[in-house]
């Protein structure tokens, strides 16, 4: 007798992380919107007296080696970078969700068209699409929301395709179809219900994916500029202080890890 | 056949969406794009109007967007790059002589994070719901939520700022691939780990797994004769995914720590506007990875006669 052990402890465990990464998210965007309201400040105040000094009631985390309050900078880096891949996100969600529908819906050489477009961009690695568009529109922000915005666009026309197809081909939609429903009700009782799980795993994915690439290009210089408080610019200014002032560089370091792990919890499993 | 078509026409995309993304940048560009692609040529001290005008006819820099962008697109059919507009050299010459450097960096990562991440995900495969199948979730969740940067900066202050054990930055000598190498490698073998894991969880839970050990033979044995093979095979096909990641990584990564390979250079590319180098670089990163997944296709086949279509 053949005894097929599946691991059903893993599935039962998703529901779990998906919670604690929820919470993480949860606590870091509390920090974000509440910070600056429990305690006032200026994240672009300087006062070099107080250079690399350590936590004092008016700065929680300490001064950074301008003087500035890492408190504050933190509290700002964290609305910005967030605020742009939500931005991205839902902008790359909806115009993937849009030309995903329509090339299954369509067919023939509008899905033939949009399936070699997103093959090509999806050839191209998401940072380096990001750098060429940063090189070419004025403003780093906007940059950053353009470049995203077209990197993350057709993982969600894959995924909305790829479901489309599958329920419009179903007996259901026949069944709609010859009693005279329209597209737009097709799309909303039978295509939206299918697609709307993937989506959640799918936004929350793009979110950390556009955090991860706005700290990684401020890292190396090539993202947003000097006295913007970000993520990734913060760490890089302050590594040089790592032995004076540890809890300095380690504030960003904490916030942006318990951001992308609370996010990648959230998605949870991708399914392939 | 059909596989290889699709390729082809994957590459002449990204070739062409790279070469109209770099002319509208260079377009763009504040400035006199004439002069700077004239200095280029002719170095900084022998520009004057009449090159800059000469460089402006030639490249119809002047007139009309459509025809300039199919002269652009003409000479990247011809594998003219153009020189560098910061170093006035080829940009074929430096592309040739950085590549080689990213090259190493990333089969010596491929490599450590095969060494790292497999065998863990195929031990844990082997017993799933084990410790070690628990412990390596939790780490390779946490891991995969640690981009690129922040693995290297934490390699960096750990094991070469407060032990001093390896250094920081540099390239030539053995020593110094091992923290680059180690911050990409790490980054794969979280994903490499779950997808082994996955693969051998399933294959040891099918018929021809049981029978082989029915059959008497051991545990390792099965392994070798019966479950690599099968492992491999969605272990490569994520190998070609895995290439953007490393991609991504090699621009990060060697923009940490000061490695003079492609990533490096596309970045200093950026900085400076040196829009050649960024076509050069983008070009070169973008169809090598359609050429890796043209290859990991056909290596695919190979390993597993199932897939045909």
């Amino acid at each position: 007798m053949i005894v097929i052990a599946t691991p059903q402890r893993r599935r039962a465990m998703w529901p779990a992380a998906r919670i604690v990464g929820a919470a993480l998210v949860l606590i870091v965007a509390l920090l974000a919107l509440l910070g600056s309201v429990v305690v006032p400040g200026d994240p672009f105040a300087q006062s070099l007296v107080k250079a690399l000094a350590g936590p004092d009631p008016a700065a929680p985390l300490g001064y950074d080696h301008l003087g500035r309050s890492i408190f504050h900078r933190l509290v700002d880096a964290l609305w910005l970078s967030p605020v742009i891949a939500l931005a991205a996100v839902a902008t790359a969600g909806s115009a993937g969700l849009a030309l995903g529908t329509l090339a299954a819906a369509l067919g023939g050489w509008v899905e033939r068209g949009l399936v070699i477009l997103a093959d090509a961009l999806l050839a191209l690695p998401g940072l380096l699409l990001v750098l060429i568009v940063l090189a070419m529109v004025p403003g780093t922000a906007l940059g950053f929301w353009a470049g995203l915005s077209l990197v993350l666009w057709v993982e969600f026309f894959r995924l909305t395709r790829a479901a489309t197809r599958e329920v419009l081909a179903s007996p259901a939609v026949q069944a709609s179809r010859l009693l005279g429903f329209g597209p737009i009700y097709l799309f909303r009782a039978h295509i939206w219900p299918e697609i709307a799980p993937m989506m959640l795993t799918a936004a929350a994915f793009g979110t950390a994916t556009a955090i991860m690439a706005i700290a990684a290009l401020g890292f190396v210089h090539v993202g947003m500029r000097a006295p913007t408080p970000e993520l990734g610019l913060m760490m890089v200014e302050l590594l040089p202080y790592w032995r004076e002032a540890p809890l300095a560089l380690l504030s960003p370091v904490i916030a942006t890890f318990a951001l992308l792990l609370g996010l990648t919890l959230l998605a949870g499993s991708r399914k392939s | 056949m059909n596989a290889i078509v699709s390729r082809l026409v994957q590459a002449i995309m990204v070739a062409i969406l790279i070469g109209t993304a770099t002319f509208v940048m260079m377009r763009s560009l504040p400035g006199d794009a004439a002069w700077r692609i004239a200095a280029g040529r002719y170095g900084y001290d022998h520009v004057d109007a009449a090159a800059a005008d000469a460089v402006r006819a030639e490249l119809g820099l002047d007139g009309p967007a459509l025809p300039a962008l199919l002269q652009w697109l003409g000479d990247l059919a011809r594998l003219d790059f153009g020189n560098s507009l910061v170093s006035g050299q080829p940009v074929m010459d430096e592309i040739a002589h950085q590549l080689g450097a990213s090259l190493s960096l990333a089969v010596v990562a491929i490599l450590l994070s095969l060494l790292i991440g497999p065998p863990l995900g195929i031990l844990a495969g082997l017993r799933p719901g084990g410790v070690l199948d628990r412990m390596l979730l939790v780490a390779s969740t946490g891991l995969k939520a640690v981009p690129q940067f922040l693995m290297a900066l934490v390699l960096i202050v750990f094991i070469a700022v407060q032990m001093r054990w390896l250094p920081a930055a540099g390239h030539g000598e053995i020593r110094h691939f091992i923290l680059p190498s180690l911050t990409l490698a790490l980054g794969l073998a979280a994903v490499n780990a779950r997808i082994a894991r996955d693969a051998m969880a399933r294959i040891a839970d099918m018929p021809f797994w049981r029978f082989a050990q029915w059959k008497g033979l051991s545990e390792s044995q099965t392994l070798f004769r019966h479950g690599l093979r099968n492992v491999s095979v969605p272990l490569i096909t994520y190998l070609g995914l895995q290439f953007v990641t490393l991609v991504e990584g090699v621009i990060i990564v060697e923009s940490v720590f000061g490695w003079p390979g492609i990533g490096h250079a596309l970045v200093h590319a950026i900085f400076s506007r040196d829009v050649p180098m960024v076509q050069g670089t983008a070009l070169v990163l973008g169809l090598g990875f359609v050429l890796v997944n043209a290859t990991i296709d056909l290596a695919v086949r190979r390993i597993d006669p199932r897939v045909t279509a």
